[in-house]
């Protein structure tokens, strides 16, 4: 199959090894994987912080990028449920029902990564091979924006020497929210520090999640705190082979 | 003389106890440094949440029941003016008096007009949000009329000349030596030996309210619906002290806000299954009062219902955010928000704390005086999944900041910035030269170096990642 990536700009600026990970595991099993290089950003941060208007453009770009491709997968939950739930709504808020509707149809051929694998590629064992002893959390986005339920989980099961260990109270916000960890900072730390001590409680050596901006805001946390437990995104520990 | 052409252009906003003194994020430092109020707070939602979705889970068509409620609200709403007139007609044909009130001052006035005429000095009141919000008890003692609260835990806060910071569990920031100690100060005839033991402290409060409801002819309430078709009021608490203001006094007097409204009798089977499971984890209500105008012989004869907008009528007009009339004060989004379980009640400055307040109070009052609260949310989206009638709450909130961005009259630091991401991010090479630039800041962002503000607040508690050396389109571009 040939899959269009939706890398996002955190992962492309900051995360690199996440959107690197999604086309080594998409090629390993098997698929072509172009990357539309007319993409930046899905203006997510935009529309979430009130500045809908300064979106369209972001959205128009987004939708002019992708429009070409039968399928566009993303490694972040929060970024496809932007796709999927705030693009056409940003294009109806300013009359643009044209864009709108060219929304509508790119947003209805991109996934989230365990989507993809799970629900249109029908793999649930990549031939992962991780040895490590990990605890997953579920963003707020991918868990209850786009109901990707026990699809993670269910790849992670299927990873070779991984160890999962059942994060507590796993279903609650860590705290970022984007531009609220900034306006909030302190009810963000609040909600970080109780993620945290049940991250630290599972023992794993590795937190993993479908959202490189939750792992950087829980990374920058278990960092400052010296804990040496990593961030890892999903995507990452699946394009793991013992070659690797 | 003016000659009034069909609905005023902006309707009026909510006035009363609907805007805090101080910022969310400014009034969530105090609460977030009171450890004893975190753990009150953790403990009290935690063991909510876990009774509320136990008998959730019990029935196999909740998701229909909220449809169901959800689509019952919507229906209302479309048809409010016609439904209210339909309330209005039934409550007078049964014996009752109606008053409609434009807001908050309105409906003192009305209320304290009504207790002047009966000629007495004291009322008792049925836990209500409607009343918190107009400030009627500030507005009847201005009057000399002494109002007493007679549920349990507004009766603590009322006691503690303090404010409510649940919609639910209003005393939910009090522990149980704070309420000995508020009772021994402030109740009268109370026992000195008085122990801090629950039952102990609900025997107390229980003689000392006897007491009251066996003295007091004038009773005030809120309501949790009003059946346009029968003209019928609904009250439900779980204290048998609603009951008992509903019932004793001579004269009773229901405020309610403009939406509690519902079309039919039948319509109340939804209601009453969803409300009790979502709000205090209970199969079944175990205290519902309803009443149709005056019985001769039974109960208050006098009875007057005053409706209240403050503000309702300008929600109705935001076709995103109307849903937020749909709410029927369960407190289940409050209970499940991992912001309001650490920030507590009181940050939100109004009556309506949590996810429905952060939506609700902006739009009673404009969003400009209240503008903090649409942001005091991480967008998690556990309150739409509580909510009994999907009240899509994180949508509004979206909605709401934007309403605020485009109200600014001059630009914003933040708006510029914004602008100028969207425009780099719009062109591709300036995106890519901004990269260039991030990477640059692996030298001013090292471990444990502070951000300069407003994002020092990240770098407080975080460290930064390093920028990569490489990213990823680079190494697109060189494979």
């Amino acid at each position: 199959m040939r899959i269009a990536l939706f890398a996002t700009c955190l992962a492309d600026t900051m995360f690199p090894a996440a959107a690197k990970a999604t086309v080594q595991l998409l090629e390993r099993l098997g698929h072509e994987v172009v990357f539309p290089a007319e993409q930046t950003c899905c203006g997510q941060m935009h529309i979430n912080t009130g500045y809908q208007k300064d979106a369209v453009r972001l959205v128009r770009r987004h939708v002019r990028s992708f429009a070409p491709y039968d399928v566009v997968v993303a490694p972040s939950g929060s970024c496809v449920g932007a796709v999927r739930h705030q693009h056409a709504m940003v294009a109806r808020k300013f009359d643009d029902e044209r864009l709108a509707v060219r929304a509508e149809d790119v947003a209805s051929r991109t996934y989230e990564l365990s989507e993809l694998l799970v629900d249109v590629l029908k793999v649930e064992d990549v031939g992962a091979y991780y040895p490590h002893r990990v605890t997953y959390h579920p963003t707020c986005h991918s868990l209850r924006v786009l109901r990707v339920g026990d699809k993670p989980l269910r790849l992670l099961r299927n990873v070779r020497g991984l160890e999962l260990a059942e994060l507590p109270a796993a279903e609650q916000c860590c705290g970022f929210g984007g531009t609220f960890s900034i306006k909030n900072a302190d009810t963000s730390t609040a909600m970080l520090a109780d993620k945290m001590r049940h991250v630290l409680d599972t023992g794993a050596d590795v937190c993993t999640a479908g959202d490189s901006s939750c792992l950087m805001h829980i990374g920058g946390g278990l960092s400052r705190l010296r804990t040496g437990v990593r961030t890892v995104h999903l995507a990452e520990i699946l394009a793991s082979t013992e070659a690797s | 003389m003016t000659t009034f052409l069909g609905m005023p252009a902006t309707a009026p906003r909510g006035v009363g106890n609907l805007r805090g003194d101080e910022s969310f994020p400014h009034a969530a430092r105090t609460a977030l440094g009171d450890a004893q109020l975190r753990r009150n707070l953790h403990h009290a939602t935690t063991t909510i949440r876990a009774k509320s979705a136990r008998v959730i889970d019990e029935l196999p068509d909740w998701q229909r029941l909220r449809d169901a409620g959800s689509a019952l609200k919507a229906y209302t709403m479309a048809n409010l003016p016609l439904l209210l007139e339909q309330l209005e007609e039934r409550v007078v044909a049964a014996g009752g008096v109606v008053h409609w009130a434009a807001d908050a001052n309105e409906a003192n006035r009305i209320v304290t007009e009504l207790v002047r005429a009966t000629g007495e000095q004291r009322v008792i009141k049925v836990k209500s949000m409607a009343t918190q919000e107009i400030g009627l008890n500030e507005a009847l003692e201005a009057a000399g009329i002494e109002p007493v609260e007679t549920d349990l835990a507004e009766l603590i806060v009322q006691l503690g000349h303090d404010k409510p910071s649940h919609i639910l569990v209003p005393a939910i920031h009090r522990n149980r030596a704070e309420i000995r100690e508020i009772f021994l100060r402030e109740m009268p005839g109370v026992d000195p030996a008085l122990t801090d033991e629950p039952a102990v402290l609900a025997g107390a409060a229980r003689r000392y309210l006897r007491e009251t409801f066996l003295r007091t002819k004038v009773a005030v309430s809120g309501a949790n619906f009003a059946v346009a078709e029968t003209g019928t009021l609904a009250v439900v608490e779980s204290e048998g002290n609603g009951r008992m203001c509903l019932t004793l006094p001579e004269t009773l007097i229901t405020v309610m806000g403009v939406e509690k409204v519902v079309p039919a009798w039948q319509d109340l089977e939804v209601f009453l299954q969803l409300l009790p499971r979502a709000s205090t984890g209970e199969r079944m209500n175990p205290y519902t009062s309803m009443w149709t105008g005056v019985t001769p012989g039974d109960g208050p004869q006098s009875f007057h219902l005053v409706l209240l907008d403050n503000g309702r009528s300008a929600v109705l007009a935001d076709e995103v955010g109307r849903q937020a009339l749909h709410c029927i004060r369960c407190s289940a989004c409050l209970n499940v928000c991992p912001v309001y379980e650490r920030a507590g009640g009181h940050a939100y400055g109004s009556v309506y704390p949590g996810p429905i307040g952060a939506i609700l109070s902006p739009m009673l009052t404009g969003v400009e005086d209240n503008a903090s609260l649409p942001y005091a949310s991480s967008l998690c989206g556990a309150c739409f999944d509580a909510c009994p009638v999907k009240i899509d709450i994180p949508a509004i909130l979206v909605h709401l900041r934007g309403e605020h961005v485009e109200a600014q009259k001059r630009p914003t630091p933040e708006g510029i910035a914004m602008a100028a991401a969207a425009y780099t991010m719009d062109h591709p090479r300036l995106y890519k030269a901004a990269q260039r630039a991030a990477r640059l800041s692996r030298l001013a962002g090292r471990r444990g170096r502070g951000l300069p503000p407003p994002l020092n607040g990240w770098t407080a508690g975080r460290d930064l990642p390093a920028p990569p050396k490489q990213t990823f389109r680079e190494w697109w571009a060189g494979r």
